[in-house]
């Protein structure tokens, strides 16, 4: 096509950009020219005609200006690149890096408690991301209803802290545990699908969940969800003004005044633990064998099936091990919140962490942390922000897909690779 | 007896509905294999250029109902099959031998685009039609309970018979069907043997998308209640009636609609209808394990 723009010139490129913006002319004119107005006052509406006017030139100029990039630049010219291998020092320093000041940001000078609060929300994110990780980036399969997973982990956990008065520590495990059932039960049955299926297939499961949630209204509270799940305590030792009797609250123990701002900082140290955990769990299992028969088989299903290795159980195992994560998660939001509802856990939730993934780099840890301070942060900056958040986040990822398949920070190269001969 | 009947109307309705929306999905599905999954988003924009268009046409003043349906059905054709080809040209075409997610992705990407673009420039409150196409007619009465058949349900299923009819016609007998087919069959050897490859592609999106803004037409009319979110269930409804029917085959599509509208009335009939989008996505997940390849589908082999 490039060729073809090049030998017809000038008039070819604008007769181009006029066909674009005649196209763009059609796109806008019904969706962007008339807006629908006023449900009480009957059927009205309004014109916007300078909208129109206003993307039919943005989309003439811009593929008239297209025209003239160097052709490396455009998409088909640079389908797959990886990083080198020696940038993965570099990954690790930022990695160490990042987590060293995560750590360290509660005791900045600059920190305060809407900061950590909005910390601890991008660190839930994170979390989410390296659990979908799991299943995405490394084993290859979409999950389409991750929010499901978590949405088990955050419900079993406040059922359990409830009903039974176990404590956040204690239920914790249970959450995990339960999560990874769901995902067995899920997995089992359909791991042999084939990929595009299988999303599918895990959109329905995570909307069951939610549809199930929303009606099953004598366990799970329906649309109302649970209220007062308990708050986690530090060996026992609760966050609260005054202590319960037969117990120190955390601000007496430690001789110091009540504040609100101590949950706040412990809420944060507990999901960065998690998360690190989650990390240092993930970076590992890669280098298991169980890791590399994951990202074998993302790569070439038939070739793992002639060396022996079963797909349906690998892909079980990463199927489970992704949900324990995302239910670990999960639980911490219930704690965290002491309040969930089927609300937080729709496709949109799903689609979120999924958009996360994938904008950070299937299989990359550094990825997803940036992905996630991005689109958790974004709307901090005002409401037009959270608006645009996820339009901006469909049209990212559209355009990932298309300019960095692998993702910002790509890293899909084997974790493992044989030495080439010659090279001691 | 006479609420049965009930169901199978409105369940027949619906299918029709359903069924539209899933010839789109085969048809992507059989030429490059990919779930276009914005393909829910494009029967959404169908239903709200119809909504647009009836609005403009009430302002202008036109008020013979089966003109003023025409020009509606036209202009929802024609807007939103625009729609259809330059999603295929700027989200699928660039991925054409990139790796087996990434159109998925791409789609997946397309689609929360889609919805959001909608909900900004139209805004998220929901939209309303004021009855256009009105009448019924009273099949039998027993127990104090009417069966009605609407002038609109026959309109609905009688043009959806009439568009399959069409549509089949064109696939077997025109060059522009035979191209899809044999890029279906074998995409470089047709391209070897002088079929424009693309050009196809983007009339099987185009076709596809017009389709579907008949069926989001249908809905605006039937239900009179539209807003941004509704591609995302119908999109999926009509994806398990694809798969149902065996993905890639047009007749299966619309037998698969069908099944899946009479699922549905008859479950919001006969058992709790809070349930009903769990028993679509139920036979969804069992369709899936038990026989993927639908009712009427061909076994798929995967190759090296």
């Amino acid at each position: 096509m490039a060729a073809a723009v090049a030998a017809s010139g000038w008039i070819g490129r604008i007769k181009e950009a006029a066909l674009a913006g005649l196209v763009a002319f059609a796109l806008a004119l019904p969706l962007a020219g008339i807006e629908t107005t006023g449900a009480e006052t009957g059927p009205g509406f309004v014109t916007r005609f300078d909208w129109v006017a206003i993307a039919v030139a943005a989309v003439f100029c811009g593929k008239l200006l297209l025209g003239f990039l160097p052709s490396q630049l455009l998409p088909h010219q640079r389908a797959a690149r990886s990083v080198a291998a020696s940038e993965g020092r570099t990954i690790l320093y930022i990695g160490l890096g990042a987590a060293a000041f995560a750590l360290a940001l509660p005791l900045m000078p600059f920190s305060s408690r809407y900061l950590v609060d909005l910390a601890t929300s991008v660190l839930i994110y994170i979390m989410l991301g390296w659990g979908l990780n799991v299943v995405v980036g490394l084993a290859g399969l979409l999950n389409l209803g991750y929010a499901a997973f978590y949405a088990v982990g955050a419900y079993s956990f406040a059922l359990f802290a409830q009903d039974f008065d176990l404590s956040f520590w204690q239920a914790l495990p249970i959450a995990g545990l339960l999560a990874a059932l769901a995902g067995i039960l899920l997995g089992l049955p359909v791991l042999r699908l084939r990929g595009d299926y299988l999303a599918i297939v895990t959109l329905g499961f995570g909307e069951i969940v939610r549809l199930v949630l929303i009606n099953w209204g004598s366990v799970t509270g329906g649309p109302n969800g649970i209220n007062g799940i308990p708050r986690p305590t530090l060996f026992g030792m609760p966050f609260a003004p005054a202590a319960p009797p037969g117990a120190t609250t955390f601000s007496q123990f430690f001789g110091l005044g009540f504040d609100p701002v101590q949950r706040v900082i412990f809420l944060y140290y507990v999901i960065l633990l998690l998360a690190l955990a989650t990390n240092w769990f993930s970076l590992r299992i890669r280098r298991l064998p169980i890791g590399r028969a994951w990202e074998a088989l993302r790569e070439d299903e038939i070739a793992c099936r002639a060396l022996g290795i079963n797909p349906t159980s690998v892909k079980l195992s990463a199927f489970a091990i992704s949900a324990m994560l995302g239910g670990f998660a999960g639980a911490f939001f219930a704690t965290r919140q002491g309040f969930i509802s089927p609300e937080s856990f729709g496709f949109q939730e799903s689609a979120t962490v999924l958009a996360i993934v994938v904008l950070g780099g299937l299989g990359s840890q550094l990825g997803v942390v940036l992905a996630a301070i991005v689109l958790v942060t974004l709307p901090e900056f005002g409401r037009e922000f959270d608006q645009f958040r996820m339009l901006l986040f469909g049209a990212a990822m559209v355009g990932i897909m298309i300019w960095r398949p692998r993702g910002i920070l790509a890293n899909r190269a084997p974790s493992i690779r044989l030495k080439p001969k010659g090279v001691s | 007896m006479s609420y049965f009947l009930q169901q199978l109307i409105n369940g027949l309705t619906l299918g029709a509905i359903y069924g539209l929306i899933a010839i789109g999905y085969t048809m992507v599905y059989g030429i490059i294999g990919m779930i276009n999954f914005a393909h829910g988003e494009v029967y959404m924009i169908g239903a709200f250029v119809s909504l647009i268009t009836f609005y403009v046409l009430g302002a202008l003043g036109v008020s013979y109902v089966p003109l003023a349906l025409l020009i509606v059905l036209l202009s929802a054709m024609g807007f939103t099959a625009v729609y259809g080809w330059t999603i295929e040209r700027i989200a699928y075409r660039p991925l054409r031998g990139s790796f087996r997610l990434a159109p998925l992705i791409s789609a997946i990407g397309m689609s929360i685009f889609l919805q959001n673009y909608v909900q900004l420039l139209q805004g998220a409150r929901i939209k309303t039609l004021p009855p256009v196409v009105t009448g019924e007619f009273h099949l039998m009465e027993s127990g104090g309970f009417v069966v009605q058949l609407s002038t609109l349900q026959i309109i609905i299923v009688a043009l959806t018979v009439a568009l399959m009819a069409g549509f089949s016609f064109m696939i077997a007998a025109t060059p522009l069907g035979r191209a899809q087919r044999a890029c279906e069959q074998d995409m470089t050897m047709a391209a070897l043997l002088g079929i424009d490859v693309d050009r196809t592609i983007s009339w099987t999106f185009v076709l596809g998308a017009a389709l579907a803004a008949v069926a989001g037409l249908m809905v605006t009319l039937y239900y009179g209640v539209i807003d941004f979110f509704i591609g995302f269930l119908a999109g999926i409804k009509a994806f398990t009636a694809a798969v149902l029917g065996g993905i890639g085959s047009l007749p299966g599509a619309m037998l698969g609609g069908f099944i899946i509208g009479l699922i549905e009335s008859f479950w919001s009939g006969y058992f709790p209808s809070e349930y009903k989008d769990v028993a679509v996505f139920g036979v969804l997940i069992l369709v899936l394990i038990f026989r993927p390849t639908g009712l009427l589908g061909k076994p798929e082999i995967e190759k090296v």
